[in-house]
């Protein structure tokens, strides 16, 4: 299942891109409100037919407008999850998950609803759930219609912070269940981060940037289209212990990190989100200071950007921490590649929500 | 007590209401979701029984049903009756003049669904009419209530527009309100009162019930 996308339009967003996803893969479609991303989406599930557009799937044509084949929605297999989820009010977490099944199965729905962790809601009503367990009934809905690509429209906005902490896990685990492309559109540059293997950064209509997510995510080009202070590292951690003060200790390639705010169990292997403008850097390992976390590793590359920063990429024990300081800093500790250097990083400048599986 | 004129005026609400539910549904539906040219138009023409005055509108329907009149012609030509003067007559002539009262209701009922919840039961698999009997009619269904009760007692209580095409036989198209009128034109006033009573408890039974009944299905709904 590999899901082929291209569309151009003049209304009502100007549109022109093409990207492919491949089986199990999941990308993230970023960028600001307005910018076209959920028009994308709509494309895709049929619920908006642009000037020119082309949505394959397995060889299996959903919208060519040069041959004029334009499949209706309910003939698509597609699972989409709607920003506000759209439930059915009027049935129950089971009978909207019924409702996308081709034979309505009570067991095969109940199956799915504990799949997304809501086993014993099945008889509840919409409107008895909480907005994250309307979120899961949504996406047990989508999954219900046995989708060939899978749809997730801003899945995570309607909840809130320690909520979507949780759903991230959930949605990481589940896509071990997934094998078919998954499209998410998000303009939270943490959730493409933590989430999606391929991105495309979108800016009115047209791609800045796409690619593998850990490399569109350090370019300069698409940081600058995004936001420089979304500029940020993926470290590999594993949960040590949870400590009587709060703080939790993780394991990293290049020593202990404590963090506030985890709820993985001890064993779990997380990936944590550290903001580059978050790290200070020292070629001594300073004394006496309040930051919790100091790790030690190599200047690999510094990259200038057009204003009065630099990007430091450090490999911490084979894993990868980018600071972002100023130029004057870098030129004051005469930093360059093969530098030993210390990563420093306040505990609390981690949020909860930038800790994943 | 005119028993043939109440029963009489409950079969006319009853036809009218059987007929209407369909076209309450796909005008209401087609107005609620489509734009299209000349839409305006559609909707003032359906609004239009509502602002004209009975006689004017019953004036035309008798010029349109009547003999030598195309329709009229064809009636008499497949049925083997006229249709003035009777009850099928009558019928139509309801039917023709409760479309505002079906069609507002139903349409603002279609209307007050999301359109994300039209596009959901699509993406679900839905085909178009699946949609509508899972999604649409359960969702719209307090409009399609209202739109039945006000159909049924505003049939009950014309006056203006039977007479014009229906005249006043007894069993045919004598409905309550006519005898009633005829009762208080002969001098019967407690005749007329009896009637009026037994029209008055009738309605208000009916749409308490309907209106109870709509509550308890929202309630079973939300």
């Amino acid at each position: 299942m590999t899901l082929e996308v291209m569309a151009t339009a003049k209304q009502p967003i100007p549109l022109d891109l093409a990207f492919r996803v491949a089986p199990g893969e999941l990308l993230a479609l970023v960028g600001h409100s307005g910018s076209g991303k959920t028009t994308l989406l709509r494309i895709i599930a049929g619920l908006w037919r642009p000037d020119v557009a082309r949505v394959v799937v397995d060889d299996q044509i959903w919208v060519d407008t040069a041959s004029g084949v334009d499949l209706p929605s309910h003939r698509r297999r597609v699972g989409i999850v709607f920003q506000n989820y759209a439930l059915f009010p009027h049935m129950t977490a089971a009978g909207n998950v019924m409702a996308a099944m081709d034979q309505p199965d009570k067991r095969e729905a109940a199956r799915i609803l504990e799949l997304v962790n809501l086993a014993g809601l099945e008889d509840r009503k919409p409107a008895q759930l909480s907005g994250g367990q309307q979120q899961r009934v949504a996406v047990a809905r989508a999954l219900a219609r046995r989708p060939q690509v899978l749809l997730l429209d801003e899945p995570f906005s309607a909840v809130d912070r320690a909520t979507r902490e949780k759903l991230y896990s959930e949605i990481i685990a589940l896509r071990a269940h997934l094998a078919m492309p998954v499209v998410l559109v998000t303009h939270d540059m943490t959730e493409a981060q933590l989430l999606a293997d391929q991105m495309v950064l979108i800016d009115k209509g047209h791609v800045v940037r796409q690619g593998r997510t850990a490399d569109v995510m350090t370019d300069p080009v698409a940081l600058r289209a995004m936001g420089i202070r979304e500029l940020a590292s993926l470290l590999p951690a594993t949960v040590v212990a949870h400590e009587t003060d709060g703080l939790t200790r993780l394991m990293t390639a290049a020593g202990p990190l404590f963090l506030p705010g985890v709820t993985a169990a001890a064993g779990t292997k997380v990936r944590v989100r550290i903001m580059a403008h978050e790290v200070i850097l020292s070629r001594a390992r300073p004394e006496g200071l309040s930051a919790q976390n100091i790790l030690q590793g190599q200047v690999t590359q510094i990259v200038q950007g057009q204003g009065p920063a630099v990007m430091v990429h450090i490999s911490i024990g084979g894993d990868e921490i980018i600071a972002r300081i100023t130029r004057r800093a870098a030129d004051q500790m005469a930093l360059g590649p093969g530098d030993s250097v210390h990563a420093i990083l306040k505990a609390m400048s981690v949020a909860r929500d930038h800790i994943a599986r | 007590m005119d028993w043939t004129a109440l029963w009489l005026s409950l079969r006319l609400a009853g036809w009218t209401v059987v007929i209407l539910l369909p076209v309450a549904i796909v005008m209401g539906r087609l107005l609620a979701y489509r734009q299209f040219r000349g839409k305006v138009l559609v909707e003032a023409l359906v609004m239009l029984p509502l602002v004209l005055p009975p006689t004017v509108f019953g004036f035309y329907l008798l010029v349109a049903f009547g003999r030598n009149s195309p329709l009229g012609d064809l009636w008499q030509a497949v049925f083997g009756q006229q249709l003035v003067f009777s009850f099928q007559g009558l019928v139509v002539a309801s039917v023709i003049f409760n479309l505002p009262f079906a069609i507002q209701p139903a349409q603002r009922g279609f209307q007050a669904i999301a359109v994300e919840l039209r596009e959901a039961a699509s993406c679900c698999g839905m085909s178009p009419l699946r949609s509508l009997w899972q999604v649409e009619l359960p969702l719209a269904w307090p409009g399609l209530v209202t739109a039945m009760v006000l159909t049924f007692a505003h049939t009950l209580g014309e006056f203006g527009i039977v007479l014009m095409v229906g005249g006043s036989i007894p069993g045919e198209t004598k409905t309550i309100a006519i005898s009633i009128y005829d009762r208080v034109q002969g001098f019967d006033d407690r005749g007329a009162a009896i009637m009026s009573a037994v029209l008055v408890g009738f309605s208000l039974v009916t749409i308490a019930v309907t209106f109870w009944l709509s509550a308890r299905v929202g309630k079973r709904l939300t």
